[in-house]
């Protein structure tokens, strides 16, 4: 088990005080005047070498991310900004990062800001955070009142502005380009790419978006070095995560494990195992809605991190685990995610706004044994047309959990077939 | 999302008064110059905000998207479709406590059935989107809210109520139904934020011997 000193979130569950003398005894701030100083060079190097993927879900290289900004201005200004909008079904992580750690993410931001040239940052919260919101803005009052943030930040020599940006309720304002959206003004509707926000951003400004847990865990990474970090965790999977354990587990609960951790021990040693023991699990969803559901075979040996996951064919995505035990009907569960796709796609790309619709029509289908065989066939193959089709990621997201379930449980769920015949004829427009 | 209006109940003017108008100032002021429609997702909380704090109910009337329109420069079209395309604008009026329970499968998986439930039983209302009698109450399902090792959960106006069971969502809404304030946001069982419930099992002093 990781040790407790090597854990980046030492008041994960606000154990103590998130207020600015209490972060700073924790170790937040210390000499980040002297991590500056090094030069921006040296900091996206350093963010190279410590193997930092990020941690919103896709798991891209944070360093070479930043190495796309430009390194001279053409007269725009560079923005940075967080992305705090977590909305993946499973994950409640970021979260406890605002809450309970804020000023990491506040030095982070400042860090991160100064090794791609940018002069401001904007953190977009989710909406519904409000609480979490008004905590995150007086930490932010906070730092500009002890001189860590605005002109001459931290004494660095560099100015910089933090702006709290509230979204107000829409999943898809988590997608990178549907985020610049909203934060612009309209609606969360995600952008053609190219270009990609490094180039032509926010505002048409050069912007990289990185998750909060990502640019949280930046000032430990800078003042315990690379070689701390990526000595944690697998090869190409470096670092300590903070993973959900949400579902039928005695004891749901966030912790901050290393990368590569086995699944079973996650479960057992920090979320009081599954409800009625290991052997009346079911299924597994290992990364947040949108990633690809294990069955019990799958979770016996399984390990989290990116790539062990990648080669299962599904995802860490957010670090989200949504455990299901033996009682669970995993169609009506997967059903309830294609509900929240519908729900959620934004409806710019056909593909994804009549076919989000029309797969939770025939998952629900199949919940209620109304389906056939061919019924369950063709979904299978209507989410192949989604996916890959439709401009954000948005068409994998709502495809890959059914993908996934005809992958685990394909013999369970045409066992649901049923000789059912719809009424014929009967138009069923997409609400 | 349902847009349907209820024109009786539709005010024919807005506008700010003293402490949205503060509040209004403090949200144009981090975007830069020309880009002030960044705070317009701001604005229109701040109006919802203000028909909740004068008339008791958090909702968005067609005067103040037209306000908003009218003070960002914009058609109100652009407004109309930002009230419309976020969920948390209610462009239609909503009851006193707008109890949103979160269905999505994390909350489902821990029994989000019996909120709903005791939710429908307690508020007495029929579906989902209904307000009940005494206008105290609008029931909405909502998507997941980001706090699913809390689950099941409900927000309640501004505040998340976490660890739940249909007998405590039945005595938190009795509460309010008897004139009692919101209780203080958060786990409704005692736990510590998202620790384990039995204690955790990280972030103790006895575990690092070895440092």
């Amino acid at each position: 088990m990781l040790k407790d000193s090597d854990r980046i979130y030492q008041n994960l569950y606000g154990q103590q005080d998130w207020r600015l003398p209490a972060a700073r005894a924790r170790g937040d701030w210390d000499g980040t005047k002297d991590i500056i100083a090094r030069g921006r060079d040296a900091l996206i190097e350093e963010m190279k070498t410590s193997g930092m993927r990020g941690r919103g879900g896709a798991g891209f290289p944070t360093g070479m991310k930043w190495s796309f900004m430009p390194k001279q201005s053409d007269g725009r200004p560079s923005y940075l900004v967080i992305n705090a909008d977590e909305s993946e079904p499973g994950t409640a992580k970021d979260r406890d990062i605002m809450r309970h750690e804020p000023q990491k993410l506040i030095e982070g931001a400042l860090i991160a800001s100064f090794a791609m040239g940018a002069n401001a940052a904007y953190i977009y919260i989710r909406g519904e955070y409000y609480n979490e919101a008004q905590r995150l803005q007086a930490a932010i009052d906070e730092a500009y009142e002890a001189g860590l943030l605005g002109k001459n930040a931290a004494d660095s020599g560099w100015d910089f502005d933090l702006f709290l940006h509230r979204g107000a309720g829409a999943y898809i304002c988590g997608e990178e380009s549907a985020l610049l959206e909203s934060l612009e003004g309209k609606k969360g509707m995600p952008r053609m790419k190219p270009p990609f926000p490094a180039a032509m951003g926010l505002y048409g400004c050069p912007t990289t978006v990185n998750n909060v847990e990502t640019i949280a865990g930046v000032p430990t990474i800078m003042r315990r070095g690379a070689a701390w970090f990526s000595g944690l965790g697998r090869p190409k999977n470096a670092g300590t995560k903070i993973f959900c354990i949400s579902g039928h587990v005695n004891n749901p609960c966030n912790v901050e494990e290393e990368l590569g951790i086995p699944l079973k021990d996650l479960i057992e040693k920090h979320a009081g195992g599954v409800r009625g023991g290991w052997e009346n699990l079911l299924a597994v969803i290992p990364g947040g809605a949108s990633m690809p559901v294990l069955n019990k075979e799958m979770c016996d040996t399984q390990l989290m991190d990116f790539d062990s996951l990648a080669a299962v064919k599904s995802g860490m995505g957010s670090g989200a685990i949504i455990v299901m035990d033996k009682s669970t009907d995993v169609v009506k569960a997967i059903w309830r995610l294609s509900k929240f796709f519908k729900h959620e796609s934004c409806g710019q790309c056909t593909p994804c706004r009549e076919g989000t619709g029309w797969m939770m029509r025939m998952m629900d289908r199949i919940v209620q044994n109304k389906a056939s065989l061919a019924d369950i066939a063709l979904l299978e193959q209507v989410t192949t047309q989604v996916a890959g089709h439709t401009i954000c990621a948005f068409g994998e997201a709502s495809s890959w959990p059914i993908q996934g379930m005809m992958r685990a449980f394909g013999p369970l769920v045409r066992s649901r077939a049923t000789d059912y015949q719809p009424p014929q004829n009967v138009a069923q427009a997409a609400e | 999302m349902s847009n349907q209006q209820a024109p009786q109940q539709e005010p024919q003017h807005f506008a700010f008064d003293e402490i949205s108008e503060a509040a209004a100032r403090k949200a144009i002021a981090p975007y830069p110059e020309g880009r002030e429609i960044s705070a317009v997702k701001t604005l229109l909380d701040i109006a919802q905000r203000q028909m909740a704090r004068t008339t008791g109910s958090a909702w968005l009337p067609r005067a103040a998207m037209d306000m908003v329109a009218a003070r960002l420069g914009v058609a109100p079209i652009r407004i109309y479709e930002i009230a419309t395309f976020y969920t948390m604008f209610n462009t239609k009026p909503v009851g006193k406590y707008h109890l949103q329970v979160c269905t999505t499968t994390p909350c489902w998986l821990r029994g989000s059935d019996d909120i709903v439930q005791a939710c429908k039983n307690t508020a007495g209302i029929g579906h989902f989107g209904e307000t009940s009698a005494d206008g105290l109450f609008t029931l909405t399902e909502v998507e997941c809210l980001g706090a699913c090792v809390n689950a099941p959960m409900m927000q309640i106006n501004d505040d998340y109520y976490e660890d739940l069971d249909g007998a405590r969502t039945q005595a938190l809404l009795n509460d309010l139904k008897a004139g009692k304030p919101l209780p203080p946001a958060g786990s409704t069982t005692g736990r510590k934020a998202s620790a384990p419930a039995s204690g955790q099992t990280t972030l103790l002093p006895a575990n690092d011997p070895a440092e």
